[in-house]
């Protein structure tokens, strides 16, 4: 209780308000620059909550927006800039969690919950078209509807 | 075949309710980020020391077991957590090495002088990129690194007396016995 | 002495409660008149005490009452007066009143305007308004109390977070309540149904305008919180599939479902024990939802001081509520019987349609923000999942439903004319082609989705307007005709076209942010940065101060061809209180493009940095909610709803009338 009560005064200190790439982080090449804000989007900051480091004001987000760029100038390529900050914070730092086995429930559950969906929808309709008509009217219950639309008029 | 269809959402309530109860367990920190480094070699670091004294380098803890703290001046918690680390090292029977986060080597001193030296050397990282090699996304945190300088555990936030009595100093003595 | 008074009064509320969920229930079964009386007088007897209690505290938060300990806590005297009284429910114990008082609302309404209902099913109805009441008012009584006293009393508050302190997200929580409680009024019809073991066309008449109502709510609300962060947060971000976000989406898309299909049950008498699950999910995702965000199980930018005994509490109220409707479903609902029998290709069936896809869609969300949750509970590896996942698994969902919006409402009940239908829109789909034409010809092929999505758009939005058409014989018949048909159109048929079009509105806003035009500049007094055909002059900042903070307030000149056209006044304000800053975004808009500017952080020589976008269609995202919530709204208003079920004629026979 005591740790998340510092770890929550130390999110207070790093949270203000938010906002995002400084002009002085940028780099100078613009398509370098397209990929570093690319791949910031796709990357979770850790001290947030919820946010990426590309919208983040976290000095940790400035850090890890700089180093990014600085792997991306030095040649690496997209996925070896991202392995870089996976090698050292794991893979919660990525928004698209990886397709792993852990995570083939999360990646094909909502295929799976469609087809399941759609599959009994499809039955119920089929069933509702062969469903036998209303049962006939007993004697008693045509005499009922002759006196009652004799009745309205 | 039908009645089965209608016990599944009751079904995957129940399941849902498991996860939540699991959840609710106090153990359980929701912030907590788990460390990716862990039984994996510490990073090559090589840093200055405050004013004169010498740095701190990972090749000083090559062959014994060693606490390493990442703290700053103007964080609270590391002040909270100040007076347990002073008596640490003897309490623990490992070298303590400290390393200042983000923190004007003047300002670290000040905090030392104030609140007590209790690092076997202390290792200055003002842009924070040691850090980031170490995985460190908050201060304070504690690395324990084991003789053959692998990181095996971490501890987010202010150490308490019980994370030390019952998990740190048991995890250095068998580390040292190793 | 008041706050004793406001103390007691939820007691006995409580206790009401308590009366309310049993004797109403035995009554019913009895078929003991009085006693399903009691469920009525106790409902609103509940919500008086209620009303009362919640009048108490927001007095004590006005007048600063500072013995008491919530007031402490959230509230501090120098605070706005609008701020003091939403600060009342911008904290746990506080909000959950707030809930409890729209819960006893909507129970005294079903007691009050119920008198057409069969008095065995309203008191079923009420029975389980009542539980749900025990529920929550024992959770706040012995968990949550607002009353709480602060020994001693201190002299002043710790202050609201200054992010709350904004008249945008003050009145996002009532409105969201009115959406998650008022569906709970679904769920106890579903339930008293299920207990009863009859779903009848008067039933749907009776679930649909009060979970209408709700939807209504809860789209406002979920619109208005949206809306708070793309002006506060500063660089425009307006969704972030934060876990609490999507516990209002969850329950607003079945909700969604469960309004379509309410229609089926009430014209065609089908699709019953679908509309009952329907009924009991939805407010069972609002119960999940309170959980999410009360128990601390998740991190979340709006979750409440983390408790995980008030978490216990909640998930027994959760097993309870929850696992008890979905058993008695399981136990009634096979015997429910089936009604009007359809084709598939009918617009029943495009319904069935509809929920599939609304349901596969809500389960996709509830997936992606608790499987980390899940995986992290046993001990799997710690994941996030953000806007990446949901961008690949929720968008090509709604693509079809989107699809089918359009061509839903020109087939016929029982069976329909697919081709005739897609005929009749062939307007649309022009309408639909250009626009993915012309977005091709001016953007080309990378912003493909967004293209899609606008295309999509004019699909539905056009498509609803053929279907007007339609309705109307416009171009077919003579001008004359064309008039009379549509004054005698129901009012209801212009509330589904008024909402299907805010829908295509929004899907526009949505999808255009895709071209939105960012411009981030260091600038110093006198500087200049164009952007999106205007130039924005910077003319420094001055500070100023505020009742609780001290503000940096920016003057940008707006111009275009050399002429000013707005003075923007972005700020930066900091609360020493809680050591904060948050930012006011200047936005200028002519409603179809904002052009928004936010105040960054100074450098040293005087200079800040401004922050700059473009955001094309940018406000139609939240003009479609408040459409669709008009759309809503009329259809409440029509009078068939306050009619509800034709009135018993006493006849000798006894039956009542077929309604429309």
């Amino acid at each position: 209780m005591k740790r998340l009560l510092a770890l929550t005064l130390l999110l207070i200190l790093l949270a203000p308000a938010a906002f995002a790439v400084e002009p002085s982080e940028r780099l100078a090449d613009p398509a370098l620059e397209a990929r570093a804000r690319a791949l910031s989007e796709e990357l979770r900051c850790l001290v947030c909550q919820n946010e990426t480091i590309d919208e983040s004001s976290a000095p940790l987000a400035h850090d890890l927006r700089v180093l990014l760029r600085q792997r991306i100038a030095a040649g690496d390529s997209d996925a070896q800039a991202v392995k870089f900050l996976t090698d050292r914070y794991g893979d919660f730092v990525l928004l698209k969690p990886p397709v792993e086995p852990a995570t083939y429930v999360l990646w094909f559950g909502p295929i799976a919950v469609l087809l399941l969906a759609a599959g009994g929808a499809l039955i119920y309709l089929r069933r509702r078209k062969a469903a036998a008509p209303a049962a006939p009217l007993s004697a008693a219950e045509q005499r009922r509807i002759e006196r009652l639309l004799q009745e309205d008029g | 075949m039908r009645r089965l269809l209608f016990l599944l959402p009751v079904a995957v309530f129940v399941a849902i309710a498991v996860y939540f109860l699991l959840a609710l367990n106090p153990n359980r920190d929701p912030q907590l980020v788990p460390s990716a480094l862990i039984d994996k070699p510490a990073p090559e670091f090589d840093l200055a020391g405050i004013g004169t004294a010498p740095g701190l380098a990972l090749a000083a803890f090559k062959g014994q077991v060693a606490i390493v703290n990442f703290f700053a001046s103007w964080c609270e918690p590391c002040k909270d957590e100040h007076p347990l680390l002073m008596g640490l090292q003897k309490q623990v029977g490992a070298p303590l090495y400290g390393i200042a986060y983000k923190d004007k080597p003047a300002d670290t001193e000040h905090f030392l002088t104030e609140l007590g030296d209790p690092y076997k050397a202390i290792g200055v990282d003002e842009n924070g990129r040691t850090a980031i090699d170490f995985g460190v996304y908050g201060v304070p945190e504690t690395y324990v690194i084991d003789k053959e300088g692998r990181i095996r555990q971490r501890f987010v936030g202010p150490l308490s007396e019980r994370d030390i009595a019952q998990e740190l100093l048991p995890l250095v003595r068998q580390l040292q016995q190793s | 002495m008041i706050i004793e008074l406001g103390h007691f009064a939820l007691i006995l509320a409580l206790c009401l409660a308590a009366l309310q969920s049993t004797l109403p229930l035995y009554g019913a079964s009895r078929n003991h008149a009085g006693l399903m009386a009691v469920g009525q007088s106790a409902a609103v007897a509940q919500f008086v005490l209620i009303a009362l209690s919640f009048a108490v505290l927001v007095n004590a938060y006005v007048t600063s009452d500072f013995s008491l300990a919530t007031v402490v806590d959230n509230s501090q005297s120098t605070k706005p007066l609008l701020y003091k009284v939403t600060g009342v429910w911008g904290n746990h114990e506080g909000s959950m009143l707030l809930w409890v008082l729209i819960l006893s609302l909507f129970g005294a309404a079903v007691a009050l305007f119920g008198d057409n209902l069969p008095p065995s099913l309203r008191a079923r109805v009420l029975a389980v308004q009542g539980m749900i009441g025990v529920g929550f008012l024992t959770f706040i009584v012995f968990t949550s109390n607002p009353f709480l006293r602060a020994h001693p009393a201190p002299l002043d508050g710790n202050g609201m977070n200054p992010v709350l302190q904004d008249p945008g997200l003050a009145f996002h929580p009532p409105f969201l309540y009115l959406g998650y409680v008022g569906f709970s009024v679904a769920f106890s019809f579903a339930v008293a149904a299920l207990i009863e073991g009859r779903v009848d066309a008067a039933w749907a008449r009776w679930v649909r305008p009060w979970s209408l109502a709700a939807w209504c709510a809860l789209t406002i609300g979920i619109a208005m919180g949206s809306w708070w962060a793309y002006y506060t947060l500063g660089w425009g971000g307006w969704w972030f599939w934060d876990p609490v976000e999507n516990a209002s989406f969850m329950p607003w898309l079945v909700g969604t479902a469960l309004i379509h299909s309410a229609i089926v049950v009430e014209k065609r008498d089908a699709l019953k024990s679908w509309t009952i699950l329907l009924a009991i999910v939805t407010f069972s995702l609002s119960l999940v939802g309170t959980f999410l965000v009360r128990s601390g199980v998740l991190t979340s930018v709006h979750a409440f001081a983390v408790d995980p005994t008030r978490g216990s509490y909640i998930l027994v109220l959760l097993v309870l509520a929850i696992g008890g409707s979905l058993t008695l479903y399981a136990l009634r609902a096979p015997s429910l019987q089936g009604g009007g029998i359809f084709a598939p290709i009918s617009r029943e069936g495009a319904l069935v349609v509809n929920n599939v896809l609304l349901t596969t869609a809500a389960a996709t969300v509830f997936l992606g923000t608790l499987y980390p949750l899940f995986l992290d509970t046993i001990g799997g590896p710690k994941l996030s999942v953000g806007f990446p996942f949901f961008n690949r698994t929720f968008v090509p969902l709604m693509v079809p439903a989107l699809i089918a919006v359009a061509v839903g409402p020109l087939l016929a009940w029982k069976r329909g004319d697919l081709r005739g239908a897609l005929q009749r829109l062939w307007v649309a789909f022009a309408a639909a082609l250009a626009v993915a034409l012309v977005g091709l010809y001016l953007a080309g092929f990378k912003p493909i989705l967004a293209l899609l999505g606008l295309a999509l758009a004019a699909w539905v939005g056009i498509g609803v307007l053929c279907e007007w058409a339609d309705r109307v014989k416009l171009f077919r018949a003579p001008a004359a005709e064309t008039w009379r048909r549509a004054r005698h159109l129901p009012r209801a048929s212009y509330a589904m076209t008024v909402a299907h079009f805010g829908l295509a509105v929004s899907v526009a806003g949505i999808a255009a942010s895709a071209f939105e035009v960012e411009q981030i500049q260091m600038l110093h007094p006198g500087d200049t940065l164009p952007i999106a055909g205007y130039v924005l002059k910077f003319d420094g900042t001055v500070k100023v101060p505020g009742p609780n903070f001290t503000a940096d307030i920016a003057t940008v000149d707006v111009m275009r061809n050399g002429a000013t056209v707005e003075v923007l006044h972005p700020e930066r304000r900091f609360f020493p209180l809680q050591q904060m800053t948050t930012s006011v975004t200047a936005i200028r808009t002519n409603f179809l493009a904002d052009l928004y500017v936010a105040l960054g952080d100074p450098d040293d020589t005087n200079g800040s940095t401004i922050r700059a976008y473009w955001k094309p269609l940018t406000p139609w995202i939240w003009m479609g909610a408040v459409i669709m919530a008009m759309g809503g709204l009329l259809s409440l208003s029509d009078r068939r709803w306050r009619v509800g079920v034709a009135a018993r004629r006493r006849l000798p026979a006894a039956h009542p009338a077929p309604g429309e």
